[in-house]
């Protein structure tokens, strides 16, 4: 029988901190792409054709339009595949993080692993995930000739950046609250489905008469997704954003986010 | 060494928190070997999932100066669509380990040998727990947490189990909980004795287990009729058990 390769003593605790996390995140990161998209490549490919096929709709829906004799000055493809990945960012996000707890509550027998480390690896693979389907379906309709390339790549970068930390932030504050209370589970669904309505998917908030924008720019993914269309297609429209305000309520959710997911698991009953 | 201070550990019910360690104080020094017993409920794998880092205690202290293995053999943590080989994978990144040396042990060990490449959802109960002893042992932890051992396997692969474990790992902490005197006796070097939440420590294997006895409702009237009917038991059933003396 092979021996047993028994490593040395006390690895746990001669490890610093920050490398244990990030080979724990690494870790988990892998395990959350094998159970997620697993060895069937389906789910990875629906990454693609979910925003694919809501494009198309909106090419359909507008060539309708313009035939009516409304003719619109953007570029339609990248209008719609900037609303709708986006909006997939902070939706699958928050879904991912909503019951991530209770999916992984057994792994925090190996001492190495924090909650706080499943959530981060949850949230890491749908960053990279939609991040690449951004990409793909970018270059792939860019080279179709169905969109401009972006104007300015520094700004959809660093919008792309800002969507992401909201989209991590409300996806920790969403997860952590429906521990609390499965209340927030039930209530989440529907009000997903409004926020992805009224986030600017279908819209530009200038396109939108200056009360109703008023209230529209409320939303936080607004200003993210206001200024991502900015740096794909600015020169074609008036954006409205404000990243002060952006910033400020993504630093609101990260707190609450991290503050919520560090409560969860202190408080849950048991049947010991 | 394991040191802890005043913990106590209280869980929501719907008639309001429930104590189930109150102020549990408890040293754990290198090499120890602690047997567990108490009735259902009375806190034993409570204190399991503390120690192992599970949950945190409600309030007290644990301070760790070992490594401290997850609860041997446990399944929980795998993941039934991947691959028992995925799976190891995964326990050994955790744990910053070379996967490959331990994917040979595992495989021959468990005598799973290539079911090691199929989803674990497709094993039956016995390969996963073999699987589950097979890993546990890949990683060298200063402490062992046992709750409740399984007699799995056949007496071979139980005979090999027990090499492993008490063996090779003489030199290692353990905390063993179980019901049985055939596991305890003979194994550790002391005892506590769970009740109403708070802990006993006897050094003495009869005397803890005539009060467990006596606690758990199936007394005997004295020492000697208990040790006749520990022995007898013994005899009876062949060793089927892990431990043995």
């Amino acid at each position: 029988m092979p021996v047993n390769p028994g490593s040395t003593t006390g690895l746990l605790l001669r490890d610093s901190h920050l490398s244990v996390m990030r080979r724990v995140i690494g870790a988990l990161l892998l395990r959350e792409m094998l159970t997620r998209y697993g060895r069937n490549n389906i789910g990875f490919l629906w990454l693609f054709v979910e925003p694919t096929i809501f494009v198309a709709i909106v090419v359909i829906v507008r060539s309708f339009v313009k035939s009516v004799g409304v003719t619109l000055s953007i570029p339609v493809v990248a209008f719609a595949l900037t609303g709708w990945i986006s909006m997939l960012l902070w939706r699958n996000m928050a879904s991912r993080c909503i019951g991530a707890h209770k999916s992984n509550m057994s792994l925090l027998y190996h001492q190495p692993v924090t909650m706080l480390d499943v959530y981060i690896a949850r949230v890491t693979l749908e960053f990279l995930s939609i991040t690449t389907a951004l990409v793909v379906l970018g270059v792939v309709f860019y080279l179709a000739g169905l969109s401009p390339a972006p104007e300015n790549m520094l700004q959809v970068f660093c919008a792309w950046m800002l969507f992401a930390w909201f989209g991590i932030a409300l996806g920790w504050t969403i997860g952590g609250l429906s521990e609390k209370s499965t209340l927030v589970v039930i209530i989440w669904r529907p009000m997903s489905f409004v926020l992805m309505i009224c986030s600017g998917i279908f819209y530009l908030a200038d396109s939108l008469p200056h009360n109703i924008r008023e209230v529209a720019l409320w939303l936080p993914m607004l200003h993210a997704l206001e200024f991502l269309r900015e740096g794909w297609f600015g020169s074609l429209f008036q954006a409205h954003y404000d990243l002060f305000y952006l910033i400020i309520c993504n630093l609101v959710l990260t707190f609450s986010g991290l503050v919520l997911v560090r409560q969860i698991g202190t408080d849950l009953a048991d049947d010991d | 060494m394991i040191k802890l201070t005043n913990v106590c550990k209280d869980y929501p019910t719907v008639a309001g928190p429930r104590r189930i360690l109150d102020k549990i104080n408890l040293t754990i020094r290198p090499g120890e070997r602690v047997g567990i017993l108490g009735r259902n409920g009375a806190g034993k794998s409570t204190l399991i999932r503390l120690l192992s880092g599970a949950e945190p205690p409600t309030s007290g202290t644990i301070e760790r100066e070992m490594s401290v293995s997850w609860p041997l053999a446990f399944t929980g943590g795998f993941h039934g669509s991947m691959t028992g080989a995925d799976n190891l994978r995964f326990i050994c990144r955790i744990y910053g380990v070379d996967f490959e040396p331990r994917l040979e042990f595992v495989k021959d060990f468990s005598e799973l040998k290539e079911y090691l490449y199929e989803p674990i959802a497709n094993y039956s109960s016995g390969m996963r727990a073999r699987l589950a002893f097979a890993v546990s042992m890949t990683i060298d932890f200063d402490c062992y947490l046992i709750d409740e051992v399984m007699a799995v396997g056949d007496a071979r692969f139980r005979e090999r189990c027990r090499v492993e474990l008490f063996e090779k790992r003489h030199d290692k902490a353990m905390l063993i909980v179980s019901h049985s005197h055939r596991y305890l006796k003979g194994t550790c070097h002391r005892f506590l004795l769970f009740r109403d939440g708070a802990i006993e420590e006897h050094d003495d294997f009869e005397e803890v287990y005539f009060r467990y006895k006596e606690q758990i409702g199936e007394g005997f009237k004295n020492k000697a009729e208990m040790v006749s009917a520990m022995d007898a038991d013994s005899r009876d059933a062949p060793p089927r058990v892990l431990v043995q003396k």
